[in-house]
């Protein structure tokens, strides 16, 4: 009897816990994007592939450096830093220079999240962060689209993808005329629309035969991923419901209103990265409220967003700037949206006792 | 999985909004019935097994008692007496450890072997003719305490502030602890005397009806009450989900009768009067016959116990003599009194069974090897303590404040004390931070604090 006191461990309670736990989540995050991924190297191809793997491996090397440098042990366990990676690939368009790739993705992880301090610190999504720093240092190369399922994708890179550092992109034109010979512009369908009012049809979209960012092009896909993860409890979909509801129905009234200037709402939720960035990255549990109400608010304003800059600004996309903007306006929703607790006495009432 | 129909019907059942669902484990003992355990050689009766005063005792070493004599005065109203679980002779007074920790002042009887151990006090006396009043008194007198474990005394519960008038008693059967099945045994054995105890209260705080409530993991408890319910209609069983922590006062009459009970007010603020299943049952059963609790039936349980059961044991039994009786398997690593939602883990099996100790869990260290926090990370805002926290609170935010020391803010601005601990927020944190932890350190800080600037002045 002795020995069982001798070994009587104390603890507090509670004695049990669920059965989810940080690395568990991001992991299955991981799984959930592999899909995608897959289906981006489908549809473009060497580059593509390159693109992941760069980004990828950029980002696990630079969290790697990161933590030796803050004499921490390393985070890369807690697999968040490979979904910054995977994500900020995906969002890059597959001709782009992978030394590029390789800056963006330095800056997505070492400012967009080391410098905050790491998981659970960054105020805005890290991949985000990184392509904004890439669209506003490398404009041209990160709106130059090249055709999806070209020919020969599978044995040669797109021109571009081997640019070395520091020098201008390799011409893509030759190229271009080799593998789409009927006349490929080189203009995603949101820039189709937007610059020459020509509507793409919905099911190319959906299914992600058309051209755009690396895993942007096939909605359907995206969308079932996003389903595995909600399903599992390690996503919120309230949160991908938000966004793509306010963006529908606000793109719906414009197209009501003048349906010949303003692209019908459908089309707003299949193109560009609306898909992804509602699902992979609108839902960075880091960089969105927790509250009830709060996260309502935030999925709302991320979609509303999205359309204006869509119809109004001098861009064609617009999810990126609207989840950074709605990341960094996530705190104060918090703030504004505390829960009401149960048996809440009035202010007044409790003066009065 | 479960069959769609038995879902649904699960799915209409009231609840309260939020909470969780820990794994049940209630199959090691839900159909063993109650059976009588041994007494040890050895009892030792803590003077305070209840919320309040301790008992001021009325025995002197040496001293001969008889089973059920009142052995420890009440001091005070917010206070009960103590009555001899045992024939035999009072051997001192001792300071003893408690499942809390510190050690307490207890009376350690030796029980007499070969003693019949027959009830040879109290006397029967007439429930129905007795005035709220005396019920009031009579139920002090047993020394009734809220058995689900806060062990509150019952009588002060029944005499709510001027004003409140009570007129829905709702009785807790809920046991929302997982492994735990005292109250579930009860309501299936002792319903008569449940009904006996609900028709008392009723009658204590003029309330016309009561209802009692149990989680939908026990339709035979539900079955059994229905049987023994009067004709009347006054008295109602109703089923609710089964949900950590449904047990909780405010959970229950939210999900009962959709009343809110407001935040730092007592349940009869809105007409309410909440007791345990395990309360009532002995009130119904020793107020007859004028006598007091001496003993409670306790769920020992979990994988690290031989022969786990529900066992009727004598105030004061030692967990040792608990442990040595019923053998445990492997290496029992966990000791906990109560379950492992909210139960305390002891350092000594010389730690007693009290008033307000349902459970005693036995864990080897296999048993909560996956729950182990391999590694805790940073709070990532996913907002699952948010969606788990019953009362509404941002466990999250709190959380954050307690790391950085900011208690006070806690308290004033974040409703730091509305946290009952049921620790809903650290089950479900992915992170593995020990929210719960961070929130008592956060009380009894504030409370120390408090008591420091109240001594400065004088």
């Amino acid at each position: 009897m002795s020995d069982a006191l001798l070994q009587a461990e104390l603890r507090t309670s509670p004695h049990v816990r669920g059965d989810l736990t940080v690395d568990k989540i991001m992991r299955h995050v991981v799984y959930a994007l592999l899909p995608v991924c897959a289906w981006a190297v489908w549809q473009f191809g060497l580059s593509s592939l390159a693109l992941l793997v760069v980004c990828t491996a950029v980002c696990l090397g630079t969290e790697q450096v990161v933590c030796r440098l803050s004499g921490r042990a390393s985070t890369l366990g807690d697999w968040s830093v490979a979904i910054t990676g995977l994500l900020l690939a995906l969002s890059l368009p597959p001709g782009l220079p992978l030394w590029m790739a390789a800056v963006a993705s330095v800056v997505a992880v070492a400012i967009g999240k080391s410098f905050f301090g790491g998981l659970g610190f960054n105020v805005m999504n890290p991949a985000l962060v990184g392509r904004a720093f890439a669209q506003a240092a490398f404009t041209v190369p990160m709106t130059t689209w090249t055709p999806s399922q070209a020919a020969g994708r599978f044995t040669e890179f797109i021109p571009s993808s081997l640019t070395l550092p520091f020098l201008q992109p390799r011409s893509i034109e030759a190229w271009m005329d080799r593998v789409a010979p009927d006349g490929f512009t080189g203009a995603t369908p949101l820039a189709l629309m937007k610059f020459d009012h020509i509507p793409t049809d919905a099911l190319p979209m959906l299914l992600g035969t058309i051209t755009g960012s690396a895993g942007e092009t096939s909605a359907l896909l995206i969308l079932l991923c996003g389903l595995y993860l909600v399903l599992r409890k390690m996503m919120d979909g309230r949160v991908v419901l938000a966004v793509l509801g306010s963006a529908f129905l606000l793109s719906g009234a414009f197209f009501l209103w003048n349906p010949d200037v303003y692209p019908d709402p459908v089309f707003t939720l299949f193109t560009g990265g609306m898909m992804l960035g509602a699902v992979f990255m609108a839902t960075d549990m880091v960089a969105s409220p927790e509250t009830r109400w709060g996260v309502w608010i935030y999925g709302g304003l991320i979609g509303v967003l999205t359309v204006i800059i869509r119809l109004f600004g001098a861009l064609n996309e617009g999810v990126m700037y609207a989840i950074l903007l709605a990341n960094a306006a996530s705190p104060i929703i918090d703030n504004l949206t505390q829960p009401r607790i149960y048996g809440a006495v009035k202010t007044a009432e409790k003066k009065a006792v | 999985m479960t069959p769609l129909l038995p879902n649904l019907a699960h799915r209409l059942r009231p609840t309260f909004s939020h909470g969780v669902h820990p794994e049940e484990n209630k199959h090691y003992t839900a159909d063993k019935p109650i059976t009588r355990f041994p007494f040890p050689p050895e009892l030792v009766l803590l003077l305070s097994q209840h919320a309040g005063k301790p008992s001021v005792p009325l025995v002197k070493p040496g001293q001969e008692v008889v089973r059920g004599e009142p052995i420890a005065r009440a001091d005070g109203f917010m206070s009960v007496p103590l009555h001899a679980p045992a024939t035999g002779v009072v051997k001192r007074i001792d300071l003893v450890p408690t499942a809390k920790g510190p050690r307490k002042p207890a009376l350690i009887l030796q029980v007499h072997p070969g003693e019949s151990q027959e009830i040879l006090y109290g006397a029967p006396r007439d429930v129905e003719a007795m005035t709220p009043k005396e019920i009031v008194q009579a139920v002090q007198d047993a020394g009734l305490v809220g058995l689900g474990g806060a062990a509150f005394p019952t009588h002060v519960k029944l005499s709510p502030p001027p004003g409140d008038t009570v007129d829905t008693i709702l009785i807790n059967g809920c046991e929302c602890e997982p492994f735990l099945t005292t109250d579930h045994r009860l309501m299936v054995e002792q319903a008569d005397d449940l009904i006996r105890g609900t028709r008392i209260l009723m009658k204590a705080m003029g309330a016309p009806r009561a209802i009692i409530g149990t989680e939908d993991n026990k339709p035979d408890a539900a079955a059994a009450l229905e049987k023994a319910l009067p004709a009347d209609g006054s008295i109602s069983v109703k089923m609710v989900q089964t949900k950590y922590p449904q047990g909780a006062e405010k959970m229950l009459a939210t999900a009962l009768v959709g009343r809110e009970i407001p935040s730092g007010k007592y349940p009869s603020s809105v007409g309410l009067g909440v007791f345990n299943v395990a309360t009532v049952e002995q009130m119904g059963a020793l107020l007859p016959w004028r006598r007091g609790v001496i003993e409670r039936v306790v769920t020992v349980t979990g994988p690290g116990i031989a022969k786990p059961g529900n066992y009727l044991v004598a105030l004061g039994t030692p967990l040792r003599f608990i442990l040595e009786r019923l053998g445990y398997t492997g290496s029992a690593r966990y000791l906990i009194t109560g379950g492992p939602m909210m139960g305390d883990t002891v350092s000594s099996l010389d730690v007693p069974i009290t008033k307000g100790c349902g459970g005693f869990l036995v864990l080897r260290p296999e048993d909560l090897e996956r729950y182990r926090v391999a590694r805790t990370y940073p709070c990532i805002r996913c907002g699952k303590c948010v969606e788990a926290c019953p009362l509404h609170l941002n466990p999250c935010l709190l959380g954050k404040l307690a790391y950085k020391g900011r208690y006070e803010e806690m308290e004033e601005k974040h409703h730091l004390l509305d946290c009952f601990e049921c620790g809903s927020c650290s089950f479900v944190c992915p992170a593995g931070i020990p929210l719960v932890q961070y929130f008592r350190i956060a009380k009894s800080q504030n409370r120390e604090a408090k008591a420091k600037a109240k001594a400065v002045p004088a």
